[in-house]
């Protein structure tokens, strides 16, 4: 009745070797991005990414503002949102031009295929 | 130990992933390379007896297609699934009150098991679940006395004899109408629903919280699950997803960012705040790096159809745990661990928040998720073998064999072998659905949807 290591723990050990050599790599990539992004924060994955989740599909149009900078401005244009219409700064504030046009999707999906499709489905159609 | 033998397994093979030779069936979709965004596929579901396999798109549209009855002169291929009906579930909004862009896209259809001869199913975007009534209408009244065929009035003085009207056969026409709007009750975005085996409630589930339905009453729900802290500021993790119990009405899971599983049961309290069980893989903390939580996040968990197992999907591997014991899974599968060493640039791509899911064959043997390349991959549990196809027209004819694929980590890359760094990290393979009783898979790419099955005879 000699003592036998559980074949269990046995796994156990095999895989932390294997995860020791996998380590590595990870480890090396982290010191990859941390050389692109000195700045990126002590705290591994943690609250950014997920207040930016929390926060996915924010977008900030107040019409007070809207209204009194364009009484301010007269005549002038707005400035403008650059390229990424996401982010708001400087004197920029979000119009209603810069809001993507919300329209519902009227058109079939494509998964649907076309009407000639179905109707070759129902010609070929087994016998009942 | 006897060998098990069923009718099931002498005609469809052992039953192993690899046993299986999978063969291309039918493509959905568009062939053109430029995808409109709304056409990009986000759910797969088969209903209860597989006759009927639903689709959902980020452009908040569904498609429903049902398999055609076999011929049973030639069965040398099963039924092809075929258009049956499209609607649109639902539509982009503006929450102007909170400034908050509403998106159509359908996060997750869930079917009804059949009750009558009509189909439910439930499908959720962000924040507004509906209970969809799909029916067929084959016959039409015919014959009325004060109204012709095209529905104007007759003339009440030119009617002599009466006729009763008759049902008479007409063009099969499928119709699709919303039941239920399951509105207002989550202020952060749906992951998950879920129908419980009691088939009158359901769960759904945003980032912090989770909610129980009736599936008659719109203008209520209980809050069982509420993770949101009173600080803000000391949120450390979130909902990835949520799933009843396949058997039992009172037990739900839910998996978190940082790699946790919840078990809860409804009976120990009205909130379940506190788990019953918390399965949870140690780790070293020696191996912890800046990339660990990430991608130990789980974007997917699925029960085994037995109910005595649950599996979960994190970036790079696959898990499957036993109920009955919590300190760690009991089979870990890798699906692409070649990543590992890509980390920083998937980051940056972000494609390490991409999240996939997975799913059981119908028997609880073989597991199926998607990678990258419009790749995914089996693991058959008994063999322990793996196996990693891919999807593409390329192998366009209906009865080909899909020949395996094989990702070069690193060094000589053998003939056929295809480099990691020559891997399409936007052919993303998220969505993958298995048949409950055959050896049928439907695969969705960014905008097509491949069906597979095994090769018979």
């Amino acid at each position: 009745m000699g003592w036998r290591p559980h074949p269990q723990s046995a796994k156990i050990r095999v895989k932390d070797t294997q995860e020791k050599e996998g380590i590595l790599p990870e480890r090396a990539e982290e010191a990859k991005l941390k050389a692109k992004y000195p700045s990126l924060g002590q705290k591994p994955g943690g609250s950014d990414f997920l207040m930016k989740r929390l926060q996915k599909g924010q977008k900030y149009f107040d019409s007070g503002d809207y209204n009194m900078a364009k009484a301010k401005m007269k005549n002038k244009q707005l400035p403008s949102a650059g390229p990424d219409k996401s982010l708001v700064t400087g004197d920029h504030i979000p119009t209603p031009q810069d809001l993507p046009q919300r329209k519902s999707s009227l058109v079939t999906s494509k998964l649907a295929g076309s009407v000639m499709d179905r109707m070759e489905t129902y010609a070929s159609g087994q016998v009942e | 130990m006897f060998p098990k033998f069923s009718l099931r397994s002498m005609f469809h093979g052992a039953g192993g992933g690899n046993d299986i030779q999978w063969c291309f069936s039918q493509v959905k979709g568009a062939v053109d390379d430029d995808v409109a965004e709304a056409d990009i596929i986000s759910t797969v579901e088969f209903n209860h007896s597989g006759e009927l396999l639903a689709t959902g798109d980020k452009g908040g549209r569904v498609v429903i297609f049902q398999q055609e009855q076999e011929n049973k002169i030639q069965s040398h291929s099963r039924g092809e699934y075929n258009v049956y009906s499209t609607f649109q579930s639902h539509e982009p909004e503006f929450d102007y009150l909170k400034s908050l862009e509403i998106e159509e896209k359908i996060n997750k259809i869930r079917w009804l098991p059949q009750k009558n001869a009509a189909q439910f199913l439930l499908s959720t975007n962000d924040k507004t679940i509906k209970l969809w009534k799909i029916s067929e209408r084959d016959k039409r009244p015919e014959g009325y006395n004060l109204k012709e065929e095209d529905g104007r009035y007759r003339d009440p003085t030119t009617v002599t004899t009466l006729r009763v009207p008759v049902f008479r056969p007409m063009d099969l026409m499928v119709e699709a109408s919303p039941r239920r709007i399951f509105a207002n009750a989550h202020t952060y975005h749906i992951n998950s629903i879920s129908i419980n085996s009691d088939y009158e409630t359901y769960l759904s589930a945003d980032d912090l919280r989770i909610n129980l339905w009736h599936l008659e009453i719109t203008d209520r729900s209980f809050n069982i699950v509420d993770i949101k802290p009173a600080n803000m500021e000391e949120l450390t993790e979130v909902i990835t997803a949520a799933e009843f119990h396949p058997n039992s009405c009172n037990t739900f899971v839910y998996s978190s960012s940082k790699g946790t599983i919840r078990l809860c049961d409804m009976r120990a309290s009205a909130l379940c705040d506190r788990h019953s069980k918390l399965f949870e893989e140690p780790e070293d903390p020696s191996n912890r790096s800046f990339f660990s939580e990430i991608i130990s996040s789980i974007s997917d968990v699925k029960f085994s159809h037995s109910g005595r197992y649950m599996m979960t999907r994190d970036y790079l591997s696959v898990k499957i745990w036993d109920l009955n014991m919590e300190n760690r899974p009991v089979e870990t599968y890798q699906v692409h661990e070649y990543l590992r060493s890509k980390l920083c640039s998937l980051y940056e791509n972000d494609c390490i928040f991409d999240k996939f899911e997975c799913c059981w064959n119908g028997s609880d043997s073989v597991v199926m998720t998607g990678s990258y390349n419009n790749f995914f991959r089996m693991f058959d549990r008994n063999t322990k073998r793996d196996i990693t196809l891919e999807a593409s027209r390329e192998n366009n004819k209906p009865r080909t064999v899909l020949k395996p694929r094989k990702v070069c980590a690193s060094g000589k890359r053998k003939k056929d072998e295809i480099s990691v760094d020559s891997l399409d990290f936007n052919k993303k393979i998220l969505h993958t659905a298995w048949h409950p009783k055959e050896n049928i898979i439907a695969v969705a790419t960014t905008n097509n949807l491949y069906i597979f099955q095994d090769k018979v005879n």
